[in-house]
Parts: structure tokens; sequence; C-alpha cells
């Protein structure tokens, strides 16, 4: 008998979770849970959105692909066996660092340096392909906009951004996930609780937004996430 | 009572540690494994060994050994000849060049990630091998203690 079961079975606490299954249900450190709701289990989501983004580097080894979605084993794995170099950060752990998590924070011009400067401060024309992930759907306006132009710097011509924004508009709070590469065509998603956003999307506001860039390109989802791949 | 045989701890022997009240400006340089659990500030490099950054380990020094694993902070450069781990309360800020990684979900990491695998070794670098090795254990520190920090200033704190 484990060690483990043996100490529950003389304390009677037959019922508690053992150690790695609360770890494993935990959020991410710096993810704070909006709403005090239990998340759903990781799930498989297959993503046209992904699909195109692979398929648009196609043939290509040694890009430099900038994943915001916090380092993690799968994405790594799954980006260097392309022949790509991986560049990690956290995006959504660095808006609460910054600002805490409601996006009418996000106005400070100083803190709003700050923040491009932690997470993009990379030399100009440097990626071949970013993962934004559903980050910038808890954006307010003044950091979304600052944040696209930094984008618009650091990424090479004809590279492409891949980022998840919601199509609900009757909603204040969205959905925030923890995304995981699973293959070329699917994710494994986690909830990490309800977050505001700072706006509304739809197609005509995400083409203004992406302005300085070639082509927007949408899927729609059946889970009310519309997909967008963005050519630089 | 003499003939009780004096414990030797086989892990210890080709272990050099930093202690959590120890502080390092400068570069050091070991052929045995190292534990980090002070802070470090400058270079670390143990080529042929495994360097461990503790719980409490602070390194602002760019690092490069075999094998390296983070439990602590490290802001710099990592280089690993084999592998790279980074634990889940790990922070690492820098960039890693390595022929493997792991990575626990939770550790905050912000950098590039290079995988190099190392290149099959062809006969004729085989054969020189043995005199290359000689000169540069020659240009390495001596054994340890002093090893861990050949060209270190501790600083107390």
């Amino acid at each position: 008998m484990p060690l483990q079961d043996k100490f529950r079975s003389i304390f009677g606490k037959q019922n508690e979770p053992t150690a790695p299954a609360r770890a494993q249900n935990a959020p991410a450190p710096g993810i704070s849970f909006l709403k005090n709701q239990r998340p759903a289990p990781p799930a498989v989501r297959p993503s046209r959105g992904i699909e195109q983004f692979f398929f648009n580097l196609q043939g290509r080894v040694g890009l430099s692909i900038l994943d915001l979605a916090g380092a993690s084993q799968q994405n790594i794995d799954f980006l260097t066996s392309l022949g790509h170099k991986v560049y990690s950060g956290n995006v959504i752990r660095s808006m609460e660092e910054c600002f805490g998590p409601d996006p009418a924070g996000q106005t400070n011009p100083s803190r709003i340096e700050f923040f491009l400067k932690s997470n993009f401060d990379y030399p100009s024309e440097t990626f071949d392909g970013v993962l934004m992930w559903d980050s910038m759907q808890f954006m307010g306006h003044a950091l979304l906009n600052a944040t696209v132009d930094r984008l618009a710097d650091i990424m090479k011509p004809q590279s492409y951004l891949f980022a998840f924004f919601t199509m609900n508009d009757k909603v204040q709070e969205v959905q925030s996930y923890e995304f995981r590469i699973q293959d070329a065509k699917n994710l494994l998603v986690t909830e990490r609780g309800l977050r505001p956003t700072g706006h509304v999307f739809n197609n005509r506001s995400l083409e203004k937004l992406f302005g300085k860039f070639e082509s927007v390109k949408f899927f729609l989802t059946r889970d009310n996430l519309r997909e967008v791949i963005v050519r630089r | 009572m003499s003939s009780i045989p004096h414990r030797v701890d086989s892990d210890s022997r080709n272990l050099a540690t930093i202690g959590k009240a120890v502080r390092i400006v400068g570069q050091i340089f070991t052929k045995e494994d190292l534990n980090v659990d002070g802070d470090v500030e400058g270079t670390i490099e143990s080529a042929e060994s495994k360097v461990t950054i503790g719980a409490t380990g602070r390194v602002q020094a760019s690092v490069k050994a075999r094998e390296v694993v983070i439990l602590g902070q490290v802001q710099g450069n990592v280089e690993a000849t084999d592998k790279v781990d980074i634990r889940r309360e790990a922070k690492l800020v820098g960039d890693i060049t390595t022929a493997r990684i792991s990575i626990e979900d939770g550790a905050l990491f912000k950098g590039s990630i290079d995988i190099r695998k190392p290149e099959p070794k062809s006969t004729a670098t085989s054969t020189v091998q043995p005199a290359a090795a000689a000169s540069s254990s020659s240009a390495s520190a001596a054994s340890a203690p002093a090893s861990a920090a050949a060209a270190a200033t501790p600083v107390s704190r």
C-alpha cells in the first residue's frame, strides 16, 4: 500500500485528493480566478486557426516563434521539433503584474511602456510567427493599440500572428484559457477563469485594429470564439 | 570506538555547494557538480558537470554546464550541452541553448530556447580528445572547495 494511502486510511481522509491531483487542478501562479468556480478539465479542441498558422510556416526551419502562453513543455517540444527557435513569455501574467486584472486600469502610459518593454523588447523584424492566444481580448484600448503597434515592429514582413477573440458581444467577462499545442491541428485547452474583456470585437473592428498588417483571416468556431490569423 | 568506519557520503564527494548565506561576485569554474543555494553574480562554468540552482539560489550570471537544474531564480543565459531542467518554482529570465529541455508548468520563463543537438563524434576527434581534455583541465581551477570559486570574490552578507 502506498504511503499516502496508508496515511489516509489511518486518518480517515479517504476522499481528500492527493497532492498531485490538487496541483494539477490548481491555477497557474499569477492567474487569479475572478469567479470562484471549478475549472473544467482540459479538453482537446480542433483549431482551424492553428492549422493555418503552421501550414503557413510549413517547409521552413530555424524560424523564430514568439509564444506568449507561458512556457510549457508541450509547446516547446512541438515548436522545437519543427526546428524552430522558441521565444517564451506570459502576457496574461505580465498584464496582471503591471495593471491588475481589470482592463480599465490599463491606461497609464508609463505602465504601458513598462509592459511593452517587459514582453516585446525585441529588435525590429525578429519574429516569423507570434502566438498571442486569447490575451489581446483582455487588453484595454490604449494597451491593445500600443501592443499591436509594437507587434507590427517586431514581426518580419509576411510573418503570421495567431489570436483568439470572443464573438459574444453581450458579455463583459469571458473565459480565459491556457493553450497547449497537441499537434498542428489540435489544441489542449484548460479554463483559467473569467476575466473582464477590454473590447467587443467584430470582424470590422479587428480589421481596423490590424490596419498596419497585410491581411486578416477569420475562422469562426462553434464555441463563440473567433480565431484570427494576421499576416504582417 | 575507533573501529567504526568513518562514513563517506558518495554524493558529497564530488559536489561543491555555495551555501544560503554566501554571495559570490565573479567567475566560477568547476569540474565537479555544483549546488548554488546562495547568490552568485558573474559567470558559472562547469563544462562536464551538473549545476543546480537551489530553491534559495539567486543567480545573476550566465551558466554553462553539461546539465543545469533550476529551482530558484536565474537572470542570465543558460547553456547546457545535455539538458536544462526548469522546475515549477523556478524563475528564469534569459536565453537557453541546450540539447534537451524539461520545464514544469508554473515555472516562470522569459527568453528564447534554442535546441542544439550535439554533433555525432567522428573518429578523428575522439583520437585527439585526451590532449584537448588535458589542456582544458590545466586551464580550469583546482579541486574543491577552491575549484568552485576559482576567480570569485566571496562577499559575506
